[in-house]
């Protein structure tokens, strides 16, 4: 896997070959595939992103009972034209909570990069296959933008929450999922960048302080709020807007506010919000109820 | 590490390291026995203690066990498909001292009689690493097939494992040695690019000297 996003664009400039093109060639070399196969096996994800968006079930709750049902209301608030931030955003929310509420209960979810934000990237990226009617191929590259900036993440800081933070998860998501986006709009490869370093920066230093150590408060509506900031980023791009640290730059960034963040609010609910008076009560009461 | 562990794996949630890795844990478990597992003591460690039971992660390891996948469906009802096909399993808590804190020791015996005990770690991101086979200290993902030989410490072995692999065309991804003293128990683990066939791992099983041979597949 690529080392740097700088490394990916200097040999999309000299070779002539697209962003999405050299993170499939690579995955080819990685594990001795064919591009074709390279191509089926990112399709399959992007199918099986869809489907769970498609078989969300409003009725069903999470472990605590905490979790469940959100994405209904919101639908509803969306069906009484109230929702002033518009059908598109209103959308991308709708699905990041979809997706990151059937985690929550046991479905069967994407986990891109990780379980906890599994909802960022399809709700983006199925929002806007809808707007511009866009084939499941298209998607296919565009998650191979998601996945080659998500692998420099991981080589040059963490994707863990357990290592990194929530900024490592949630942060990482929307850096991916405004790269993905980005591309869809006709972003360069440095655009691509620029949108990641957008994304992620918006969320540096965020805490892992899940209540009782579930993916649930606040995991599933973090989701939501990392779905809408990467549409604002890859607009952002699109606008000519730059971001003045280059993304490896604020990759790197995180991994030393990573290495400077206290183990409580490294995914060990003792920390943050875990730690709030309503939060012990609820981890209290789930203790009771086993 | 490739770019399907960045996007992906497709699994049942909520959680990559609580049960996705779980589900893994168990199935690496299933691989390295070969066969069905009919008893299972499963010793939770320290966030898999505190917090597995919201991630489902007693469920995902005995999914595991019986071989489901990260992404099977079937893995919330884990317990009571585990009762109906005979798996005998029980859950305790453990103490590992200093391991990553998504750790399990697990004790499992296959239908034949085989036995075999592991501990492993979700290290995250839905990935694992088996920390110790049998009271020997370990290191591999399960991500590749793994050779795992137990052999008396002493010259020769390593050349008789790493020829057979080169006679038929098996490139060495990785290689550890460990021994628990001079002259006593040592292990081997290969992990490899290829599958090893199985009559070259049933020759090995026969030389003197070889105490053990564990296989994981990944077919």
């Amino acid at each position: 896997m690529y080392e740097s996003l700088e490394e990916i664009i200097k040999q999309e400039n000299v070779k002539g070959i697209a962003f999405w093109r050299l993170i499939q060639l690579d995955d080819c070399k990685e594990r001795g595939v064919t591009e074709e196969q390279s191509f089926e096996n990112m399709k399959s994800m992007y199918l099986a992103m869809k489907d769970s968006v498609r078989d969300y079930d409003p009725d069903i709750r999470s472990h605590s009972g905490l979790i469940g049902g959100e994405a209904a209301k919101l639908r509803k608030y969306i069906n009484e034209k109230k929702l002033l931030s518009g059908d598109f955003i209103g959308e991308v929310m709708e699905k990041a909570l979809m997706v990151a509420e059937s985690n929550a209960c046991m479905k069967r979810i994407v986990a891109s990069p990780t379980a906890g934000s599994c909802g960022v990237v399809p709700a983006v990226l199925l929002t806007v296959q809808d707007r511009f009617r866009l084939s499941d191929e298209k998607m296919t590259e565009a998650l191979y933008v998601v996945a080659g900036v998500g692998g420099v993440i991981a080589i040059r800081a963490s994707l863990s929450g357990a290592e990194g933070g929530c900024q490592a998860e949630i942060g990482s998501a929307s850096a991916m999922a405004a790269a993905g986006m980005c591309y869809l709009l006709g972003g360069s490869g440095e655009e691509i960048a620029n949108a990641a370093a957008l994304g992620l920066k918006n969320f540096l230093g965020l805490a892992c302080d899940p209540v009782a150590g579930l993916v649930e408060i606040p995991c599933v509506k973090r989701n939501v709020c990392s779905a809408v900031n990467a549409v604002t980023c890859a607009e952002m791009t699109m606008a000519g807007i730059k971001s003045r640290i280059p993304a490896d730059e604020v990759f790197d960034a995180m991994r030393s506010i990573s290495r400077n963040m206290s183990d409580s609010i490294k995914e060990t609910a003792t920390g943050g919000l875990a730690v709030t008076p309503t939060g012990r009560k609820l981890t209290e009461k789930l203790k009771l109820s086993h | 590490m490739n770019i399907f562990d960045i996007v992906g794996p497709i699994m049942v949630g909520p959680s990559s390291s609580h049960t996705a890795g779980a589900v893994k844990i168990g199935n690496a478990c299933h691989k390295l026995i070969g066969e069905r597992i009919v008893k299972a003591a499963i010793m939770l460690h320290g966030s898999f203690l505190q917090t597995g039971e919201g991630h489902g992660t007693d469920k995902a390891l005995v999914a595991g066990l019986m071989g489901f996948d990260v992404d099977d469906m079937r893995v919330p009802e884990s317990f009571s498909i585990a009762k109906d096909s005979g798996l005998d399993f029980y859950f305790g808590s453990t103490d590992l001292g200093d391991v990553h804190p998504n750790s399990v020791k697990l004790q499992i015996e296959g239908e034949s009689g085989r036995k075999l005990e592991i501990i492993a770690s979700s290290i995250g991101a839905g990935r694992i690493r088996i920390c110790e086979i049998d009271g020997i200290t370990v290191n591999f993902s399960g991500e590749h097939p793994t050779l795992i030989v137990h052999n008396i410490d002493q010259p020769g072995h390593v050349a008789e494992v790493t020829s057979m692999l080169a006679h038929k065309s098996v490139n060495i991804a990785t290689m550890q040695l460990y021994r628990k003293s001079r002259g006593g128990e040592a292990v081997m683990v290969l992990e490899c690019d290829q599958e090893v066939p199985m009559e070259s791992i049933k020759w090995l099983e026969n030389l003197e000297g070889i105490i053990k041979v564990t296989y994981m597949s990944q077919e």
